[in-house]
């Protein structure tokens, strides 16, 4: 059986530098492998550390639970101290990471957008091309924007009772309040 | 470049879909060649997962930016991913034309 799928890991700043090389006298003459930190191994330890937060607020921010969170920790930990012991390089690449974009709203068009690229900074709207952006905190308005134009209604596959789909994000979480079996998304035909 | 919109319909006088997953139509507008596809959204009924299917649709086509009217919860880790920049637009009663005039407007 293959293992469960891991979940992208949010990774808010990436890190400045690719790795670490060791100097002195010995460390030329073995060659060794690179120890790969993970970029998510580098940003538990960012927020553990140097920013100085406990493992369960970072794993909100990272998206992760907190066992998960304190796996990756001590993973970073171990091959940061296996590196430092054996001298051995320590490269930053690689893990199953998204780096997290910054919204902007427009202020001619009203439309909301992200900037997928981080280095590059956005002076105008996608759409329209105004230049009156600014920036925009994603954090509760998302939950009802939007959501009062969809058609989209739950099922119970039991006994056929129909429910009105409030919150788009925990619909296959529903019970059914008559038979209390899990509902379902209702297929549309309409269109 | 190519721009997806979610569209109720497969004419031009359709307005925007407020949903990405499970949206009727793609429209993809090519911004070099003045193109203009409609294709049917083959993720529209389904039970889950549409709109992971329909972000890998996407990214077949070699979209690069994405109007419509809400993006789900799991798809922006994946669409932040693959760096395709999403735009919201919260007016339902949008036309595909007056989207395409607006984007013709703006020069790429």
């Amino acid at each position: 059986m293959s293992p469960r799928k891991k979940i992208l890991r949010k990774v808010l700043s990436p890190p400045l530098i690719k790795g670490f090389k060791p100097y002195g006298r010995e460390s030329g003459k073995r060659n060794l492998e690179p120890v790969n930190l993970l970029y998510e191994e580098y940003e538990a330890l960012r927020l553990s550390d140097y920013d100085i937060l406990n493992h369960h607020q970072a794993s909100e921010i990272m998206g992760v639970s907190r066992p998960t969170f304190t796996r990756i920790y001590a993973s970073a930990l171990q091959k940061i101290a296996s590196a430092f012991v054996e001298g051995r390089q320590i490269s930053i690449e690689g893990g199953k990471v998204y780096f997290d974009s910054d919204w902007y709203q427009c202020d001619q068009c009203l439309c909301n957008f992200n900037n997928p690229e981080r280095e590059k900074e956005i002076k105008n709207c996608p759409l329209c091309g105004s230049n009156q952006i600014k920036r925009y905190n994603f954090g509760s308005p998302t939950k009802n924007s939007g959501k009062n134009n969809c058609i989209d209604t739950l099922v119970c596959p039991d006994c056929g009772f129909e429910q009105a789909l409030v919150n788009e994000g925990v619909y296959n979480e529903q019970v059914c309040p008559k038979c209390k079996s899990i509902m379902k998304r209702k297929k549309i035909y309409n269109c | 470049m190519k721009i997806a919109i979610s569209s109720t319909g497969n004419s031009l006088d359709s307005p925007i879909d407020p949903r990405f997953g499970r949206c009727c139509y793609f429209v993809i507008y090519d911004t070099e060649d003045k193109t203009i596809d409609f294709i049917p959204n083959p993720n529209k009924n389904a039970e889950e997962k549409a709109g992971s299917a329909s972000v890998q649709l996407m990214a077949s086509k070699a979209i690069s930016k994405i109007i419509s009217g809400e993006f789900g919860l799991k798809i922006k880790s994946n669409l932040d991913s693959l760096k395709i920049q999403m735009i919201i637009l919260k007016e339902p009663e949008t036309k595909i034309k007056d989207i395409i005039e607006i984007l013709n407007k703006t020069n790429y």
